[in-house]
C-alpha cells in the first residue's frame, strides 16, 4: 500500500515542474520592462540598471530559472507592494477563509446534487428528472458573481433575513480564538455559539452561491452514472433475488456508481477554485481570491504569481486525494495494483 | 481533394438529419432564434439602441425602469437598456475570437498529436496536462496579469485555457482515423503525410469540432465575464456585460437591482443559448453521445 502510494505521489511531480515553470515565464513576461517597474516611475536609468542587478534579471534566463526554484524552495514567493509583508505569510493567513468557504460549498452541494442524481435516474422521467435537467441546465450557464448578488438582493435587501455581504464576521464581532482557522469550527471547539451563529450566517450565501455552481455537474454525472449502472446485469440479478429496493439502490448500483461521481470532483475543483475568486470578491471574503484581486488592480504582480501558483499546487494535491479515494471506494483498484 | 467517399450524400443525410432534429426538438430551434436576437444585437445594437450607451445625464441617475429608460438608469444617468445592447458586440467577439483561436491552435496541434504519434503526441501532451495542472480561471487570471491587463490578452487567455479540450478531441479523432481506408488510399497515391493530416484528416473531424466550439462558446463568455467582472481586461465606460455587473454590485445592497440584474441576464441568456445550441449541434453530428 505504501509502494503505491510513494508511486502515486511521484505521479505527481511532471504536473508540478510543469506548474512552476509556467509561473516562472508568467513572472518573466511582465508587460515592459520588469526592471523598470520595480525600480518605480521615477527611477533613472542608472537605477533601473542597479535594479535589474539587483534582481538577477541581467543573468541568463536558466541561471534566473534556478535562483527562481531556490527561492521557491525557501517558501520565498516575494514581497507584496500593497500589504509590504512577504506573500507566503499573507497566503497563508488568508488560505483558511477560502478554504473554509470552498469546503462548505462543496459539501453543500454534494448533498443536494447527489441524491437529486440518484433520484433522477431512478425515477427517469419524472417530475424530479425534469427538475434535475432544468437545474442542470440552468446551473452550467448562471454566471456565479451574478448568483451570488442576486442572493444579496433577496436575502439581505429584501428579505432581511441575511447580514451585509460583508466578510467572514460582522465588524463589531471578534473572532473565535484561532486553532484550524475555520471559523465554524474554532467557535465550535471555543463552545461560542454566539460567534458560530454569526460567522455561519456570514458564510452560508456565499457557500450556497458555491454549491449552485458546483450542483451542475455532479448532479449530471451521478444521474449519468447511476442509470448506466442500473441497467447491468447484476442489479437485475440482486433486483430478481428479491433484494429491497433500498438496497439494490444504495448498496449495489450506487456504489459502483460513484467512481465517475469521485473523478468529476476533479474537474469540479478546478471550476471551484476559480469561481472561488469571484464569490470573494462580491461577498468581500478575506481570502486568497479577494487577495489576488485586489493585487491585480494595484498591478502588485508577486501576489497575484503567488497565488496563482499556490492554487495550482493546491489542485494538484486535491487531485492527488481524489486519485488515491479511488482505492478506498473501489475494491478492484486494490486487488490490481 | 482525397475525402472519404459520398461526401454529397453524407452532407444531405446530415441536413435532413438536423431537420429532423431541430423539429422533434423544440428548444435548440428556440436556441438558434435567441442566437439570431444576439447576433441581431452584436451587428445593428450600437445603431438601434435608443440612447448613446456612453453618453450621461447627470438629471436621471439611478432611475429605476420606465417606459423611457427599459432598463433604467446607472449612477451616471447613462440608459442600462442601450449598453447591455450595445455590449453584445464586444462580448462575442471576444469569445468568437477566442474560440477561432483556439480552434486553431488546439485543432492542429491535437490533429499532429493524434495522427504523427510519437514526439509530437508527448509534447502536446505535455502541454495539454501542464495547463490542466492549474485551477483554469485562475491561470487565466495569471496570464491577464502577466501578459498586460487589455481585451486581446483576455482573448489569449481564454484561448489558451481551452487548448487542453480542443486538442484531445482533434487527437483522439485523428488518431482512429490514422489507419482509415480512405487514409491509406491517399498514402496510396503518393500524398505526404502532411498533406493527408490536411485534406483528408482535417475535413473529417470538421463536425466534432465544430460542436466542440459550440460547446465552448458558453464558457468563454463566461470566463471573458468573470475576468473584466474582477477588473481585468474591459476599461470602463466600455459596454460590457461583466464590467457592468460588477458596477451594479455596489449598488444592490442599496436596492438599485436594475444595474447588475440585466447585464447579468443577457450575460446568462447568452452562455444558455450556446450550450443549448451545442447540445443540438451534438445531436445532429454525434447521435450516439446523445443522453
Amino acid at each position: 500500500m505504501l509502494k503505491i502510494l510513494i508511486g502515486r505521489i511521484l505521479t505527481t511531480i511532471p504536473a508540478l515542474i510543469g506548474v512552476v515553470v509556467v509561473s516562472f515565464l508568467l513572472t518573466r513576461v511582465l508587460p515592459g520592462d520588469t526592471a523598470a517597474y520595480f525600480a518605480g516611475p521615477a527611477a533613472t536609468p542608472q537605477a533601473i540598471e542597479e535594479v535589474r542587478k539587483k534582481l538577477g534579471l541581467d543573468r541568463p534566463l536558466p541561471e534566473q530559472f534556478a535562483s527562481y526554484v531556490r527561492d521557491l524552495s525557501h517558501g520565498n514567493l516575494g514581497q507584496s507592494l500593497t500589504t509590504g509583508q512577504p506573500v507566503l505569510s499573507d497566503i497563508k493567513a488568508r488560505l483558511p477563509a477560502s478554504a473554509e468557504l470552498t469546503l462548505f460549498g462543496l459539501v453543500l452541494s454534494l448533498l443536494i446534487a447527489v441524491p437529486l442524481g440518484i433520484v433522477a435516474a431512478v425515477r427517469q422521467g419524472s417530475m424530479i428528472d425534469h427538475a434535475c435537467r432544468a437545474i442542470v441546465t440552468a446551473g452550467v450557464s448562471l454566471p456565479v458573481f451574478f448568483t451570488g448578488l442576486l442572493l444579496v438582493y433577496v436575502f439581505y435587501f429584501i428579505l432581511q433575513i441575511s447580514p451585509a455581504p460583508l466578510g467572514r464576521l460582522d465588524v463589531f464581532a471578534s473572532a473565535p480564538a484561532e486553532i484550524t482557522g475555520f471559523y465554524l469550527l474554532d467557535s465550535l471547539l471555543a463552545r461560542d455559539g454566539a460567534t458560530f451563529r454569526a460567522s455561519f450566517s456570514q458564510l452560508l450565501l456565499p457557500g450556497v452561491t458555491l454549491a449552485i455552481f458546483a450542483l451542475a455537474p455532479i448532479a449530471r454525472i451521478t444521474r449519468a452514472s447511476m442509470l448506466s449502472v442500473l441497467s447491468m446485469d447484476f442489479v437485475r440479478t440482486a433486483r430478481a433475488s428479491g433484494l429491497s429496493r433500498r438496497k439494490v439502490i444504495m448498496t449495489y448500483a450506487f456504489r459502483n456508481a460513484l467512481l465517475p461521481v469521485v473523478t468529476t470532483l476533479g474537474m469540479v475543483f478546478s471550476f471551484l477554485l476559480g469561481a472561488n475568486v469571484l464569490v470573494e470578491k462580491v461577498f468581500a471574503w478575506p481570502g486568497i481570491g479577494s487577495y489576488a484581486v485586489e493585487a491585480l488592480i494595484a498591478s502588485d504582480f508577486a501576489p497575484v504569481q503567488g497565488f496563482v501558483l499556490a492554487m495550482a499546487i493546491l489542485y494538484i494535491v486535491l487531485n492527488l486525494l481524489i486519485d488515491l479515494s479511488y482505492r478506498l471506494i473501489d475494491p478492484r483498484m486494490r486487488a490490481s495494483s | 481533394m482525397s475525402r472519404s467517399p459520398g461526401t454529397g450524400a453524407a452532407i444531405l443525410a446530415t441536413l435532413s438529419h438536423a431537420r429532423y432534429v431541430i423539429s422533434g426538438n423544440p428548444v435548440t430551434a428556440f436556441a438558434f432564434m435567441l442566437l439570431g436576437l444576439l447576433l441581431f444585437c452584436a451587428v445593428f445594437g450600437p445603431w438601434i439602441v435608443p440612447f448613446d450607451p456612453l453618453a450621461s445625464d447627470t438629471a436621471a441617475t439611478l432611475k429605476a425602469p420606465s417606459l423611457r429608460h427599459w432598463f433604467g438608469t446607472d449612477a451616471l444617468g447613462r440608459d442600462v437598456f442601450s449598453r447591455v445592447v450595445a455590449a453584445t458586440r464586444l462580448d462575442l467577439a471576444i469569445a468568437v475570437f477566442s474560440v477561432a483561436l483556439v480552434f486553431a491552435f488546439g485543432g492542429l496541434a491535437g490533429i499532429a498529436a493524434g495522427f504523427f504519434g510519437g514526439w509530437t503526441d508527448r509534447i502536446v501532451g505535455r502541454i495539454a496536462d501542464t495547463i490542466m495542472a492549474f485551477p483554469l480561471f485562475v491561470l487565466a487570471m495569471g496570464i491577464v496579469a502577466a501578459l498586460g491587463n487589455t481585451v486581446t490578452n483576455i482573448v489569449i487567455a481564454t484561448a489558451i485555457i481551452n487548448f487542453p479540450l480542443y486538442a484531445r478531441v482533434a487527437r483522439t479523432e485523428a488518431s482512429v482515423r490514422r489507419e482509415a481506408g480512405f487514409v491509406m488510399a491517399a498514402r496510396l497515391s503518393g500524398n505526404s503525410e502532411l498533406r493527408i493530416a490536411l485534406t483528408s484528416i482535417l475535413p473529417n473531424i470538421l463536425p466534432i469540432m465544430m460542436v466542440q466550439m459550440s460547446l465552448t462558446m458558453g464558457y468563454a463568455i463566461l470566463n471573458a465575464a468573470g475576468l473584466s467582472f474582477i477588473g481585468l481586461g474591459v476599461r470602463p465606460p466600455m459596454p460590457e456585460w461583466g464590467i457592468m455587473v460588477a458596477e451594479g454590485a455596489g449598488s444592490i445592497i442599496s436596492g438599485e437591482w436594475w444595474l447588475a440584474l440585466f447585464p447579468g441576464l443577457a450575460l446568462m441568456l447568452a452562455v444558455f443559448c450556446f450550450n443549448l445550441i451545442g447540445d443540438g449541434l451534438r445531436d445532429i453530428v454525434d447521435p450516439q453521445r446523445r443522453t
